[in-house]
């Protein structure tokens, strides 16, 4: 945990990625990109999101609709509703002391 | 009913480019009673418009998704509810985006799999003729229209597909100029050559390709017109 002045700041950081079973074309085209250089024994490239976000746990719990929330909680609806399109994106959540 | 009876609203976010174009289309050409909403704006009377466009281009630059963070701005709760009481909504392009990215159409938007903005007139075949959207063209016609999309490339799960085959919620697909919907006539990798979709209540459509960009002759097709007569035609009969 570290403060700036009285305040505990936290940083959540999300990696958005697309579904196994979604076609990644971007991927596609940076693998055929790697193989046409010579690095043949690459097998497969997957490119996703990487969103950093910085929390102040003070006013964590002041949600919109007045809900009380954890941190995790939090990162954790704002990642499935907005951060990531769950019919054809997965994330995941990593949370470290602000540095 | 006179045209000029017809309230037609039309959507506006930071980046949307294709609302002049809309507007044209329904105030020149058609002779709508047409104004634009502004996306920081609620709609308080649900009979303020016949029927509500959101119009392509860029909202908010495409960032984090196509249409991610429009879908996520104060008008969209007046369009629920407009749309949940049965107001006929038509989204375009970014507004095809927009509407899946708001849970009222079903699937998503993957980048088209050629990795390019695609640019040019497809063909489409119209799948159904009783709809508000579609009322005046018949089944089974070939439509050509432009399209102009980076991200078009429809998705959506099995389960997703199986409904709109059980209940007819497919449209629009992309075809040959023999109105078959071959591989190298879907522009984009859409599944099952996917270009349009319509809810389940029938009110709600979206669509990649431009009908406002192909509605007088000037431009090379009156295709599209067609959805706008369409609509004009529905609201005549109500």
């Amino acid at each position: 945990m570290s403060y700036e002045g009285e305040k505990m700041i936290k940083k959540a950081f999300v990696k958005v990625m697309l579904k196994e079973e979604v076609l990644d074309s971007q991927g596609k085209a940076v693998l055929s990109v790697l193989k046409s250089s010579g690095y043949n024994n690459v097998k497969d490239v997957r490119i996703g999101k990487y969103i950093e976000l910085t929390i102040d746990l003070d006013i964590l719990n002041k949600s919109a609709e007045g809900k009380t929330y954890t941190m995790e909680e939090e990162i954790e609806e704002i990642s499935g509703k907005i951060l990531s399109n769950p019919l054809i994106e997965e994330f995941n959540i990593e949370i470290k002391n602000k540095k | 009913m006179n045209n000029n009876r017809i309230k037609a609203g039309i959507t506006v976010f930071p980046g949307s480019n294709c609302d002049f174009d809309v507007y044209y289309v329904l105030n020149d050409i058609f002779g709508l009673n047409t104004s634009y909403i502004w996306h920081k704006d609620k709609i308080n009377d649900m009979r303020s418009y016949d029927f509500i466009v959101i119009p392509g281009g860029f909202s908010y630059g495409d960032y984090l998704r196509s249409g991610a963070l429009a879908a996520r701005g104060l008008i969209m709760e007046s369009l629920k509810d407009y749309a949940a009481n049965g107001g006929i909504i038509l989204g375009i392009c970014n507004g095809f985006q927009i509407l899946l990215e708001a849970g009222l159409l079903a699937g998503a938007m993957l980048t088209n799999n050629s990795l390019r903005f695609e640019c040019k007139d497809v063909y489409l075949n119209v799948l159904k003729d009783d709809t508000p959207f579609t009322c005046d063209i018949k089944k089974g016609s070939i439509l050509r229209m432009p399209i102009a999309h980076h991200d078009g490339n429809y998705f959506a799960a099995h389960d997703i597909i199986q409904d709109f085959n059980k209940n007819d919620n497919i449209i629009f697909k992309y075809c040959d100029s023999a109105g078959e919907p071959t591989e190298d006539s879907n522009p984009n990798g859409s599944l099952l050559n996917i270009a349009g979709i319509i809810g389940e209540n029938f009110n709600i459509m979206g669509l990649m390709p431009h009908p406002e960009r192909s509605s007088e002759k000037l431009m090379g097709s009156e295709d599209g017109g067609y959805i706008f007569k369409s609509i004009i035609k529905y609201i005549k009969g109500k």
